[in-house]
Formats: structure tokens, C-alpha cells, sequence
């Protein structure tokens, strides 16, 4: 077998920090990721769900070597790069790309466009002279902006052309593979749908392969072939699109899905299940024994106290951490509280 | 002719509305010029029903809301028209009838709870304070009732909450507790201003039925605003869409969300990519939402609109459309020129959605 794309295998990272208030001099640890299995193929789009602070931008910035990883490795085509040094990462850099959520503070306010995807064609090498200027108007045209506006600031565009900008900056490097961290949450619905019919149409015509994270699950369903599902640092579930959404195995998948309100109801769309869970989920740093969902979880027995569930193919391709993994119909009578 | 009473007689069920809001505009000086952010809004609302009002940012979905709790400064915002609460005239109310107002006839949460809860003030404390604000009892009756409340609002072990500092709190029980703070006079009218956009989806969903729980008991009158058009579905009984300053669409949820007029709504839904049923592509709104310094003539949604071409003449650049009944469905109102809007959505819209 080929090695794919990418591959994290067992990455954790765990930062230490200092408590607060009466814990202030004591030092902590952070399980932001801890040991997490994904690979990504040529091509394709994984997305990453779960709930704030579920340890989705640490992958991110894990992937993209923004962060040293505590433990675990990162192969880029068989290449594991968890702890080389910056000399050595950049190769990697260009073929690895991150598109952030917030298009206002990822551009530098006082370069004008054509500096910010000038720079980031220089950097990577991938102009020769003269040519750049044609390079960028290409690049701005390719996003859907007017190649005519390279002289401008980023505040002259609205927040939908800022995502344009970035996302025009992330191609320069010509990547194979773009992590994009939450870009289109910012936007009004609109806008959100113009820049996601964007990507997907960079990713038909240049076959970019897609880390795509975002807290809606209906954005996540419309653009990724694959999906992850994070709880507290692990992944809980992953697989094929229809699967992971039209038969969840994971309680927490079940509960995350049957909480998004649908407007299709009211167009006689068949509601989901509805379970409702209580509270929170936990803190990262003194995790639950055992399953981490637990805590939370209506099915949990003696066994997910002292057991942690090991992520298992429930399904084709579709890998499952509870020991009680079912489709929903299964657990129907189990109603939530 | 004028169509400002057009969407009025519309509440069949229930005889008089609690909020009124009539020919309602706000303008703010600022130093490009004057910007009016809400341009003559109609809307009314009984006690028992909840309204959501849509739209993207910078539409005046808050700047309306903050006006019906008089919470503009005077100073620095022109405001026109009517807005009465309960039969009493909010615009140009005075400031000591206007604390009075907020509390015991309107209370208001917020998308972030840090701009009610005050973070050097104990949870019990503060609502012990809103409480005393409007009612002569005792700090014991007051904390008391600061207990039932965060009870009420699904908060455990209320008693030892109540001497919980704001940070000690996670984002879902801040909302909660502002929610008791909010409701702790027994106000008629809740203005909730996107309550759950900063929260996670299964928190955002406790919140949700919490809010539906506490309308049912106290029978008030409920303003929902969000952009989250899944939300409208699961709260609302009546919608009201809003673009640039004013509504464009008003009716229940079922005429809004199942079979709306205006191609701005249609637009919406298009653009929502669903979690459910057979996956569709997305067909956005192009360009974007215009500036209120410079909102364009005629159909403010001209430059955006797909449709504009099917209505005769020069109408959509030249005449400004009025809020009215476009079918034969008297209590469902659109703000567009555009001949049979319900067979054009059925015909063409409805089958691109997913
Ligand atoms: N540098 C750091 N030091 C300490 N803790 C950190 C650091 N970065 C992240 N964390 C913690 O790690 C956990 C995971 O954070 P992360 O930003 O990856 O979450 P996320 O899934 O992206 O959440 P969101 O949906 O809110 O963006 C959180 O508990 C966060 O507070
Ligand atoms: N104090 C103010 N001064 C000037 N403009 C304002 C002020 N408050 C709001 N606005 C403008 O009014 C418009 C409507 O704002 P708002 O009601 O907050 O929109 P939203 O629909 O997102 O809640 C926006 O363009 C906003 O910038
Ligand atoms: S392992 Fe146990 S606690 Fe964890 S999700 Fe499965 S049933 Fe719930
Ligand atoms: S009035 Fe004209 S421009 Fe405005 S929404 Fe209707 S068809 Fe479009
Ligand atoms: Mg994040
Ligand atoms: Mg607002």
C-alpha cells in the first residue's frame, strides 16, 4: 500500500499551562488533541466537526506544522514531519496551506493585495521576473475578484472579498493540500454560499485535497467526501459523508446532529431524533476516565468508566469509538435527558 | 395609496397586539453623513407568540430592537414613528419612565452575556439587584426569588449558584442566568438578540427549548432575532425578514420558510446548505448587502436581484415597493413588484432546494 497524502498517526498535543485562581501555582496540562488517527488522500476533502473547544484549530495548526506535536507523527507522503525544524519544513510549507476564519486579521492592513499574494509567490519561489504581476492578477481573477484591484487595502473589500484574499494567497503556493479553519463561519449566509461554491470549484478544476473545519454541519455535509467528529481531543467518529449522516453510530454524533435546527421541517423534511444532552462537555485538562463522553452520554454503562473505546470499523469505512456503537434506530427507546 | 396599515389587521387569532411598531426610523449622525439603519418598519406582535426577525448583518434587525427597549442615546440617534409597548408610547418616553419600561415591561438578552452580567458582581447579587430595582421586598425575599429563578432557568444547585461570580460560569449558564436575570420582573416582552449564535449546537438547543419553555408558562410576547434561518423553524410562530433598514417579507413561519415571496428569501434559503434530505447545490445572492449611506433607489435589493428583468417597465429601479399582500393569502405580506411570486417559487425555486 502507498502511504496517502497525509497521515497523523497517534498525534497528541498537550500544552502546559498555569491554572487560575487558587489552582494559579499549580501547572496543568492541557489535552487539547490526544492521540489522533486521520489520513487524508490525494484529492480529498475531510471535514472536522465537534463542539468549541474539541481540539479541531489545534489540528489545524498541528498539520500545518504551525505547533510541535507532544507525541505522534505527521507524514506528508510518507515524510514524517512532527519535529523538523523550520529549514527543513519548507518544502513542506508551500504544499501545505491554512486559510484562517477571520479574514480581517489575517491580512496585514497596510499591503496592498497585490503585495500579500506578491509575497507569498516570492516566498515559495514560484515567479520568475516580471512575471509576478500577471501571476497575481490570474490568481485574483481565479477567486473571483478584479484582477484591476491589486493596487487596493484590505479594507477596501468587504468580508466576503477578504476570505477571497486569503484564499487567493493560500493558491499562490500552488498547495496540495489547503486547511481551511472555520472560513466561511464569518460570513452572512450569502456571501458564505459564494465563497463555498468557490472552493468547491478550485477543488473540481485544481484537485487541491481539503481539511475543511467548521462548526456547521450542514456547510461540513455540503463540501467534504469524509467526515471526522472530535469530543475532547479524540475523534469519537469518522467516515464516508451519507454514512456518518444518515446513520450516526457514535452517541455523540447522534446528539450533535439531532441538535442542528433544520428549516427543511418546515417543508416536510422528516425531523431527526431528538435527544438532548445535558451541560457541557468537560475541561481538556482533567479529561473523564475512560470514554471521554461519558459524562454526558445516556448510554454509558460501568464499562466506559474504566474502558477507553478504541475507534473500530462499525461499518464500511466508518470507524466508531463507543462501546455500544449502534445506528440510530437501534436506540431509539433510549430517549435522552 | 399607501400600504402602512397593509400588514396590521393581520393577527386573526388574538385581538390586541402587545408591541406595535409603526413607520419606526433610526438615524445615527456620523462623520460620512447621516445613516438611518431602520427606514420606516411596521410590525405588531401579540402576547403568547414569538416573532423572529431574519436577515444578514447590518440589516437593523438590533438597532429596531434596541429602540423598542429605549435603549438608543438620545443624544447621538434621531428616532421616528411609534413603538408602543403594552399601550404606552415608547418614543420619546422619558429616561426614569424608560428604566421602568426595561424590567417590568420589556427585558432584552444579548448574543453575549458579559454585556448584562457584570463580572465583579456575584450572579445572586445582580439579579437580587434587578429584582429590588422594581419591587419594595427584603434581600432575603429578593434572594429568594434570584434562587427560584436560576432554578427555573435549569441551572443546578441554585442556592450555591447564586454566590457564582460570572467566570465561574461556562458560556451556556451565563446565558442562563442572564436569561433569569432578564425575566426575574415577569416582563411581557423578551427581546432575545441572537442568544445562541455564540454557543455550540447542543448547548444552543438547551437554550432554545428553554426559551419556548419559559414563553408557554409566562405567557409573554417573544422577539427572536438570529440569522439562522434553522432556528426561525424551530422557535417562531411569525417571521419578519429584514434587508437594509426595513422588512421585505412578514407572515407565519409556514408562509415565510414553507413558501416565501420574495426573492431575497428565496435567496436565503438557496444559500443554506442542508444537514438533511438529498444534498443541492448552493445558488448565493450575488454581490452583497449595500451600504446604508448610499441605499440604492427604487427596490433597495435591485442590484442583487435575478428577478427584476420579469417586472414590466422600470419599476424595480424607480419604484419603491410597498409591504403588502402580493396573493391571495391576505396575512402574508412581501415588499416586491414581481407579478405571481408564489407560482414563480413554485416552479422554480422549490425544486432547487434540497
Ligand atoms: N496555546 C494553548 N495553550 C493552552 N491551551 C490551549 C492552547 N491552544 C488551545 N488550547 C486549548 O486546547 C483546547 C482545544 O482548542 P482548539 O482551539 O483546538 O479548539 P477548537 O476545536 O478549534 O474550538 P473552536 O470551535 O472554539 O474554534 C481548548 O481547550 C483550548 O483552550
Ligand atoms: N451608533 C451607531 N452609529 C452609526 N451607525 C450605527 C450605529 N449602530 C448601528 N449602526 C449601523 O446600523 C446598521 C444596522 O445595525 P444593526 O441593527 O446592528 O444590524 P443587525 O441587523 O446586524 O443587528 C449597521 O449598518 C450599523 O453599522
Ligand atoms: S463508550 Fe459508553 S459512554 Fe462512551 S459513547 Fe459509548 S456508550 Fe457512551
Ligand atoms: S421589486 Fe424587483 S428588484 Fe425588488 S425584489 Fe422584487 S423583482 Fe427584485
Ligand atoms: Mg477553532
Ligand atoms: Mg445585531
Amino acid at each position: 500500500m502507498t502511504e496517502p497524502l497525509l497521515r497523523l498517526d497517534n498525534v497528541a498535543m498537550h500544552f502546559r499551562t498555569k491554572g487560575d485562581g487558587f489552582l494559579a501555582r499549580r501547572n496543568q496540562t492541557v489535552q487539547a488533541v490526544d492521540g489522533v488517527d486521520l489520513t487524508l488522500a490525494a484529492g480529498e476533502t475531510l471535514g472536522l466537526v465537534g463542539e468549541s473547544g474539541c481540539g479541531k484549530s489545534t489540528t489545524a495548526r498541528l498539520i500545518t506544522r504551525l505547533l510541535e506535536p507532544t507525541a505522534g507523527r505527521i507524514l506528508v507522503e510518507g515524510d514524517d514531519i512532527a519535529h523538523l525544524d523550520e529549514r527543513r519544513l519548507r518544502p513542506y510549507r508551500k504544499e501545505i496551506q491554512l486559510i484562517f476564519q477571520d479574514p480581517y486579521s489575517s491580512l496585514n492592513p497596510r499591503h496592498t493585495v497585490g503585495a500579500i499574494v506578491g509575497t507569498a509567490l516570492r516566498t515559495h519561489n514560484l515567479v520568475e521576473k516580471g512575471g509576478e504581476l500577471r501571476r497575481v492578477q490570474e490568481l485574483l481573477e481565479l477567486v473571483g475578484l478584479n484582477p484591476e484591484h491589486y493596487k487596493r487595502y484590505p479594507h477596501e473589500f468587504s468580508g466576503g472579498q477578504r476570505q477571497r484574499i486569503g484564499i487567493a494567497r493560500a493558491l499562490a503556493a500552488r498547495p496540495k493540500i489547503i486547511v481551511a479553519d472555520e472560513p466561511v463561519s464569518a460570513l452572512d449566509v450569502s456571501i458564505q454560499a459564494q465563497v463555498m461554491n468557490l472552493l468547491e470549484s478550485l477543488r473540481s478544476e485544481l484537485g487541491i485535497a481539503f481539511v475543511f473545519i467548521a462548526h456547521d454541519l450542514g456547510v461540513v455535509r455540503h463540501f467534504c467526501d469524509r467526515i471526522a467528529v472530535m469530543y475532547l481531543g479524540r475523534v469519537v467518529e469518522e467516515g464516508p459523508r451519507d454514512g456518518l449522516y444518515d446513520a450516526p453510530q457514535h452517541p455523540y454524533t447522534q446528539a450533535l446532529l439531532s441538535a442542528v435546527p433544520d428549516v427543511g421541517v418546515v417543508r416536510g423534511v422528516p425531523p431527526r431524533q431528538r435527544i438532548r444532552l445535558a451541560g457541557d462537555p468537560p475541561s481538556p485538562i482533567d479529561p473523564p476516565s475512560g470514554c471521554r463522553f461519558r459524562t454526558r452520554c445516556w448510554k454509558a454503562q460501568d464499562i466506559c468508566a474504566t474502558q477507553d473505546p478504541a475507534l473500530i470499523e462499525r461499518a464500511p469505512a466508518q470507524q466508531v469509538a463507543c462501546h455500544f456503537a449502534a445506528p440510530p434506530a437501534a436506540s431509539l427507546v433510549a430517549e435522552a435527558v | 395609496m399607501t400600504s402602512q396599515t397593509a400588514n396590521q389587521p393581520r393577527q386573526a387569532p388574538v385581538a390586541t397586539p402587545y408591541l406595535e411598531v409603526s413607520d419606526l426610523r433610526v438615524t445615527f449622525p456620523t462623520p460620512d453623513g447621516a445613516v438611518t439603519a431602520v427606514r420606516g418598519l411596521n410590525y405588531s406582535l401579540p402576547l403568547g407568540r414569538t416573532l423572529a426577525i431574519v436577515g444578514e448583518s447590518g440589516s437593523g434587525k438590533s438597532v429596531s430592537s434596541m429602540a423598542v427597549m429605549g435603549l438608543h442615546d438620545p443624544k447621538s440617534t434621531r428616532i421616528s414613528g411609534s413603538i408602543k409597548v403594552g399601550g404606552q408610547e415608547i418614543v420619546g418616553m422619558s429616561p426614569a419612565a424608560l428604566r421602568k419600561h426595561r424590567g417590568t415591561g420589556a427585558a432584552m438578552i444579548f448574543q453575549d452575556p458579559q454585556s448584562s452580567l457584570h463580572p465583579y458582581f456575584t450572579i445572586g447579587n445582580q439579579i437580587v439587584e434587578s429584582y429590588r430595582a422594581h419591587h419594595a421586598v427584603s434581600k432575603r425575599a429578593a434572594r429568594e426569588r434570584a434562587a427560584e429563578m436560576l432554578n427555573r432557568v435549569g441551572i443546578p444547585n441554585p442556592r450555591r449558584r447564586l454566590d457564582s461570580y460570572p467566570h465561574e460560569f461556562s458560556g451556556g449558564m451565563r446565558q442562563r442566568a442572564m436569561i433569569a436575570m432578564a425575566l426575574v420582573n415577569d416582563p411581557k416582552l423578551l427581546i432575545a438578540d441572537e442568544p445562541t449564535t455564540a454557543l455550540d449546537v447542543t448547548v444552543q438547543a438547551q437554550i432554545l427549548d428553554l426559551i419556548q419553555d419559559l414563553q408557554r408558562d409566562f405567557g409573554s410576547a417573544v422577539v427572536f432575532i438570529t440569522h439562522d434561518l434553522g432556528v426561525v423553524a424551530q422557535v417562531a410562530d411569525d417571521v419578519l425578514v429584514m434587508y437594509a433598514g426595513n422588512a421585505v417579507e412578514h407572515g407565519t413561519v409556514r408562509q415565510v420558510l414553507g413558501a416565501p415571496l420574495h426573492p431575497y428569501a428565496w435567496g436565503l434559503l438557496e444559500s443554506l446548505p442542508a444537514v438533511s434530505g438529498e444534498p443541492a447545490p448552493l445558488h448565493p445572492i450575488p454581490g452583497s448587502p449595500p451600504s446604508l449611506l448610499a441605499v440604492p433607489g427604487g427596490c433597495p435589493f435591485h442590484p442583487r436581484c435575478e428577478f427584476r428583468d420579469r417586472v414590466p417597465g422600470a419599476m424595480c429601479t424607480t419604484v419603491a415597493p410597498d409591504l403588502v399582500a402580493r396573493t391571495a393569502d391576505p396575512a402574508h405580506t412581501s415588499r416586491c413588484h414581481l407579478p405571481a411570486p408564489d407560482r414563480v417559487f413554485a416552479s422554480e425555486i422549490l425544486p432547487r432546494l434540497p
